[in-house]
């Protein structure tokens, strides 16, 4: 029985937009391998719970963790599938252990998107009554959301743009990232309108991948590693569902999630308090829009935020060091790859891409069109943990 | 688990192969309402919506997302599982723990399925691995054909005691309101029934349904402040077996097995040493009628090779000493998101005596819930009347 969770170990396969030198089982053992080696343990002495993270839909496998029992350790065990974004996989695996019914977990989350289309799989989001059929997918989606957006706080193209270039940038650095560069303003501009005002580049390109993470109560925890990543605060959210019943450019749903998980960490000033921020950005403007809902500024605040150099690497408040999404993570992933890049900044393992003196990280993902889910999850090194 | 949770209320839609009259939003509302009601409850008092459902069958990628508004998760804290036709139960687990954490005092459950807009067949069959068994699977008819021939080869019993499953199932249909196959059938009627893949005929499977099911879980405080006859979650447990081990059943087989594996640990955690003289009712999840015979064994309710005696001898009738699936089971209703909570919510509602017309005769004080899913996977619940019983 735990009061606290910590974050033991993190491993993540080299993101690729294809992977045909593994099935999905293969690429889930590339992860669940080398955070099993990286913390000493084993899944039959040690992990009493598994949570994966995936869909049906994306696995082309009706129920498709049966594809991953075995390598995830669900063999004569526990094992439940989150089929929604890899962040609320750690919530959901946070609360199995402070409920006292588990010690040690096993978190995956894995997809790969070169099995299908994204666009076929984003358009059965929607519902097959009234919206499907006018062939939204998540970019179109996307697309209205940047619009409204935009329109409301005067955002220009040039702003969002600055979005991708900083963390293409940032993602030269970050040695699982595949989407990477130097590039600037004019060359996000130049890429293929896809859905207007997105572009090529402000989207996450279809990658290939899985994270594998290990969640313990304090005490399996300690034994396990010398630099536990506590997780002192966690929350979730649901919007509405259809499009026109939300202001697309108000976050309720992750002011909401935010702020659950900001009591419990204690948190009331996210601005100072919190030291490194990886958030979901799937498309560029998502980065300004969700750091306005975090409350890390004003509504419509956040593009000067980021002209003024303040969540750069370098910057006050780093957003995305390991370059985000936009460096390539795949779908379902995210969430899971969000929390496992905070988690190595507070462990201090971030390689190129360390922040410096991270003592408190955010970490945010969301799930449906237009972030209609999100999960929000704060992690605390050393004595912040306490 | 550090905080005890009961279940507080519950509710479930009108069952039935065809519900053209609601869309999915409107069937999951008409049960989350009716769950609503029983525990006298407002959305508003509801902390947290935990929902379940296999996407495929309805071929809808992000239900949770589309469903929000009729699960009355706008605005709340909430998540979505899939784990096949275990998912019912394994939600419960999942809400167990929410309130178990401390986080949140009330968690509304939800589990459903409307199998009318999907082809179940074949998305079952897509379950096989798509590398190795797909192309020769045979979904659920297939995989229990296997199971029944092994069965009578290796036991000796005939298509009559299975005959008798499928009569129990509708026949105690019959005194469910909510059931789907109410069927007033003869053991004749079974063994007459179009032959599906031997020995498995159209009655001895269970119905694809269009349903959902909603429970509310809540702590040791609130349960005692607002629910008069609170039934306890004591004790839970699941077990997946991974996907080529037992892609047939060898009814003899003495290998480590999902459902006896987890038998043997709900048991010693609750201390039982005899199944039959601890639990007063059964409702378990039995996709054909073979499997229902299967699961008396794996439980421990008789030897291996007796369980199609227990049917034969009326053992596990409403009216017998041990009765099992006093609703009509997953054989009378199978809404898959929805089967695994159903089996719960009607282990509860004996316990509380709310039955109705399928109520058991006997004082009912603990009753066991099994779900069945995946490549044979399960989640066992067990319940109680009082806390310390």
């Amino acid at each position: 029985m735990s009061e606290r969770v910590a974050i033991a170990g993190v491993a993540q396969t080299v993101f690729k937009p294809k992977r045909v030198d593994a099935n999905y089982a293969e690429l889930a053992y590339e992860a669940i391998e080398q955070v099993l080696d990286q913390c000493g343990l084993t899944i039959q002495d040690d992990i009493d719970n598994s949570i994966t993270c995936s869909h049906d839909i994306w696995d082309g496998q009706t129920i498709s963790n049966i594809g991953i029992t075995d390598v995830a350790g669900g063999h004569l065990r526990n094992e439940e599938k989150m089929a929604m974004d890899g962040s609320t996989a750690v919530y959901y695996g946070a609360v199995g252990i402070l409920s006292g019914a588990f010690e040690c977990t096993l978190l995956l989350a894995h997809t790969k998107m070169s099995q299908t289309d994204r666009n076929i799989v984003n358009n059965d989001a929607f519902d097959p009554i009234y919206t499907r059929k006018l062939g939204l997918d998540y970019t179109s989606a996307a697309a209205l959301q940047a619009r409204r957006y935009m329109h409301r706080y005067g955002i220009s193209p040039e702003q969002t743009a600055g979005v991708v270039v900083k963390n293409l940038g940032n993602a030269v650095d970050n040695p699982v990232a595949h989407n990477r560069g130097v590039f600037s303003v004019e060359d996000v501009l130049s890429s293929a309108v896809v859905a207007d005002p997105i572009r090529r580049m402000d989207m996450a390109p279809d990658t290939d991948g899985a994270v594998a993470m290990i969640l313990a109560g304090e005490d399996k925890a300690r034994g396990i590693t010398d630099t536990p990543v506590w997780i002192t605060g966690i929350g979730t959210c649901y919007d509405a569902y259809y499009l026109g019943d939300r202001d697309l450019s108000e976050c309720m749903a992750l002011g909401r999630a935010a702020q659950r998980a900001y009591s419990m960490a204690g948190i009331t000033n996210p601005r100072d308090q919190i030291d490194v921020i990886e958030l979901g950005e799937e498309f560029s403007y998502q980065e300004l829009l969700w750091l306005e809902g975090l409350g890390v500024c004003e509504p419509g605040g956040a593009a000067a935020l980021l002209e003024s150099g303040f969540t750069r690497r370098d910057g006050a408040l780093p957003v995305n060091p390991s370059g985000g999404l936009l460096g390539g993570v795949p779908a379902n992933v995210m969430g899971l790859n969000r929390v496992a890049e905070a988690a190595l900044q507070v462990m201090g393992r971030a390689d190129g891409h360390q922040v410096g003196g991270v003592k408190t990280a955010l970490a945010q993902g969301h799930s449906g069109f237009c972030g209609q889910h999100h999960c929000v999850i704060v992690l605390q090194g050393g004595k912040e943990g306490r | 688990m550090k905080r005890n949770v009961a279940v507080i209320g519950g509710g479930q839609t009108r069952h039935a192969a065809r519900r053209h009259d609601v869309n999915q939003v409107e069937l999951v509302n008409e049960a989350v309402r009716a769950a609503l009601l029983d525990a006298r409850m407002t959305i508003d008092e509801i902390d947290t919506v935990l929902l379940g459902n296999m996407e495929f069958f309805e071929g809808c990628h992000m239900t949770d997302c589309w469903l929000a508004d009729g699960l009355g998760a706008y605005g709340k804290p909430g998540l979505k599982i899939t784990t096949g036709g275990t998912v019912g139960a394994t939600i419960v687990s999942a809400g167990a723990h929410h309130v178990a954490s401390g986080l949140f005092d009330t968690v509304l459950c939800v589990g459903f399925e409307k199998q009318e807009e999907g082809d179940t067949g074949a998305i079952l069959s897509g379950v096989a691995h798509p590398l190795y068994g797909r192309s020769m699977a045979g979904a659920a008819v297939g995989y229990f054909a296997m199971m029944a021939t092994s069965y009578m080869a290796a036991w000796g019993a005939r298509e009559e005691h299975s005959a008798m499953v499928a009569v129990k199932a509708r026949q105690n249909a019959r005194k469910n309101e909510y059931a789907h196959l109410k069927l007033d059938i003869t053991v004749q009627d079974a063994l007459n029934s179009r032959m599906l893949a031997y020995p498995i005929r159209m009655l001895d499977m269970c119905p694809a349904s269009n349903g959902a099911c909603a429970v509310i879980l809540a702590d040791e405080k609130t349960a005692g402040d607002r629910c008069e006859k609170p039934v306890w979650i004591r004790a839970m447990d699941t077990a997946h077996n991974e996907q080529f081990e037992l892609d047939w059943r060898d009814v003899t087989t003495r290998k480590p097995i999902f459902s006896k594996t987890s038998a043997a640990r709900l048991y010693r955690q609750l201390g039982v040493s005899n199944p039959l003289d601890y639990f007063d009712v059964f409702e378990i999840y039995e996709p054909a009628t073979w499997a229902e015979m299967v699961w008396y064994e794996d439980l421990g309710m008789c030897g291996p090779g007796e369980g199609f005696r227990m049917i034969e001898e009326g053992k596990t009738a409403m009216d017998g000493p041990h009765p099992v699936n006093p609703s009509g089971g997953v054989l009378s209703t199978n809404c898959i998101g929805a089967s695994a909570m159903l089996r719960i919510w009607e282990a509860a509602l004996q316990i509380r005596g709310d039955a109705g017309g399928h109520q058991v005769p006997g004082d009912v004080r603990r009753a066991l819930a099994t779900a069945y899913g995946g490549t044979n996977w399960t989640v066992l619940t067990a319940l109680s009347r009082d806390l310390d019983d």
